[in-house]
């Protein structure tokens, strides 16, 4: 066990080094970092003292282990925009995404799981098929357009709810609907064919012979045995819905990391751009190394494959 | 008597053989999702001859018909079936010449990283030792990156436009393609056919491009069928969030974005474009679920 949370542990360090030299180099792919941060107005020679000060005027390498031994010490930097410690801002906004992210989380379980069971155990009629559809329909559309539409129906024609920002719960609603739509539908599909192969074992049959009420068996002894892999199957796809967050934080200008990353790349703050892309990736790696290694400890079989 | 016989068991074997030429055609058509595959070939017509079957230019603009709604609607008009943007665009005709630009960037992201991942797990597989190790551990990199923010980021560094797309989301998406067929060609590395080749000399080059890439052409395009959804999806995100396809081409996730600021008067300018993207990803879906039955039902859990 412990050699294998060893190795899982190395080659998330390493993926995490080849992340951060991207990130590294995208403030060098767009062209001279210290004529973007330079004021239109700034001569020749203050853009060279931008550089010596910025140590631009270094080799590469010696760039990126600054760049790295400063961001392992929480220091990301200036933000050119608001011009204040990129991590300050990053930690300001954190908790709306958190609370977008959590709502959105509660949504999927409290329909998704329930969805799944029950498709299963009605498995092949009619809502079993509506849950199929359901699932297949909701993993075709792009969450931007699932948002647009939902400020159609909700906002303007109906005018339930306010169309964006944050404020009241109102506002959490349909931000958190369009962020868990995409992943409600896989949470169908996934707790639907964990629990049919659930039932489809021996300890359910010899429950139902025992004469067991079906509800008993199919929440205790059933859903009891589905829930492993829902449950780290859902823990895995939970770094998707960080994906989503830039993409729905943008339609419904909550103000969140997501959105954060979208304003700052079209105001060109490369600082900021790469303190959210690095802390993403870092909380990525992060998530999916624990969930691999919980996921070793429930099911010990994992480790030698 | 021995010559009706004789004739009699030739009509009887043409008969055979005909009946199983007929279940053998009957058995591929069987079960071919067909309203799927209509919306591909729609989709592919538009994507190949948009520009011969427009009803209008998709960038002239008409400022008598601005923000005209489709024509079941009271003010609408038989002219723009789908309606007008903002500025007096026939929707219709963008949506068409729309499916161009998601079909080349789709096709080509397709192609370009199912070939670098079919390439990938042909070294790592058959090479093995440290060459897999090496790129397995770059596979898993790039797997476990969060794909949509890198994406965004390195769009928005290298500039919008189709070619910029094609190229990152290309470089971005082949470790999937890695991962699966790597062990594909593990499997068919042990096989009888591989060793015979072998003992008649054939180089590794030969083995591997010649001998196990055929074995994994089903998986791949099931892959690269499965993949196309996604792409489309990535692609129009990008272009709706304004780092895909410059403006005055008409791309669907621009067009989205551009019924956004106007959705309180037209609701029709966002909704087409969407339901676009949905019918032909949803059909992708439903063509690639029904091609791995197909081809390949070792990948039924996948």
């Amino acid at each position: 066990m412990i050699n294998y949370i060893l190795r899982r542990l190395i080659q998330a360090a390493i993926c995490l080094f080849g992340i951060s030299i991207i990130v590294f180099l995208l403030s060098h792919l767009s062209g001279d970092p210290a004529l973007l941060m330079a004021p239109p107005e700034a001569k020749p020679e203050d853009i060279q003292a931008l550089r010596v000060v910025l140590g631009l005027d270094k080799p590469l390498y010696v760039q990126f282990w600054m760049f790295i031994s400063k961001a392992v010490q929480g220091d990301f930097g200036q933000s050119i925009r608001w011009g204040k410690p990129c991590l300050e801002l990053w930690l300001m906004r954190f908790p709306n995404t958190l609370l977008l992210g959590g709502a959105a989380m509660a949504f999927t379980f409290v329909v998704g799981i329930p969805t799944g069971i029950l498709s299963a155990v009605k498995a092949g009629r009619w809502f079993d098929n509506f849950g199929k559809a359901f699932a297949l329909a909701g993993q075709s559309m792009p969450v931007f357009w699932v948002g647009l539409m939902l400020m159609l129906l909700f906002a303007v024609a109906l005018g339930w709810l306010p169309t964006s920002g944050m404020g009241t719960w109102q506002h959490l609603l349909m931000p958190a609907f369009t962020l868990g739509w995409y992943f409600t539908a896989a949470i169908t599909r996934m707790s639907r064919s964990a629990m049919l192969d659930v039932l489809d074992s021996e300890y359910i049959k010899m429950a139902r012979i025992k004469g067991l009420p079906e509800y008993v068996v199919i929440l205790k002894h059933g859903f009891r045995n589905a829930m492993i892999p829902i449950v780290t199957l859902a823990a895995l796809n939970i770094v998707t819905l960080l994906n989503g967050t830039v993409i729905t934080e943008t339609v419904f200008n909550w103000p969140g990391i997501g959105l954060l990353i979208v304003n700052s790349i079209f105001a060109r703050d490369y600082p900021m751009v790469q303190t959210c892309v690095l802390i993403a990736s870092a909380l990525f790696i992060f998530t999916n190394l624990i969930v691999d290694v919980l996921y070793a400890y429930i099911d010990p079989r994992i480790k030698y494959q | 008597m021995l010559n009706s016989l004789s004739i009699s068991e030739t009509e009887e074997t043409g008969r055979v053989s005909e009946r199983f030429r007929r279940i053998r055609f009957r058995d591929i058509i069987r079960g071919v999702p067909w309203i799927p595959v209509t919306i591909l070939v729609i989709f592919l017509v538009c994507g190949l001859f948009g520009s011969f079957i427009t009803p209008h230019d998709p960038l002239k603009t008409d400022l008598r018909a601005v923000k005209k709604p489709p024509f079941f609607q009271q003010a609408g008009d038989m002219k723009y079936l789908l309606g007008t943007d903002a500025i007096g665009r026939d929707i219709l005709s963008r949506i068409i010449t729309g499916a161009g630009v998601s079909l080349q960037v789709g096709f080509a992201v397709v192609v370009f990283a199912g070939a670098l991942g079919a390439l990938v797990a042909l070294l790592s597989a058959y090479l093995g030792g440290w060459v897999d190790t090496i790129l397995m551990r770059i596979t898993d990199m790039f797997l476990s990156m969060p794909y949509l923010i890198i994406l965004i980021a390195l769009a928005a560094v290298l500039g919008p436009s189709k070619n910029n797309v094609i190229l990152i989301m290309a470089v971005l998406g082949w470790a999937g393609y890695a991962r699966v067929l790597r062990s594909e060609v593990l499997r068919i590395k042990n096989a009888d056919f591989i060793k015979l080749a072998i003992v008649a000399r054939a180089g590794k080059a030969r083995i591997m491009f010649q001998h196990i890439f055929p074995n994994i052409i089903n998986t791949l395009v099931v892959l690269a069928t499965l993949q196309l959804g996604n792409v489309i999806i990535m692609e129009s995100s990008l272009s709706f969030l304004g780092l895909g396809v410059p403006p005055p081409e008409p791309a669907w996730g621009s067009m989205v974005a551009d019924g956004r600021i106007i959705m309180n008067t037209a609701w029709w300018v966002s909704t087409w474009p969407g339901i676009a993207i949905m019918l032909v990803v949803l059909s992708s879906n439903l063509l690639g679920d029904w091609l791995r039955l197909r081809l390949d039902p070792k990948f039924r859990q996948l």
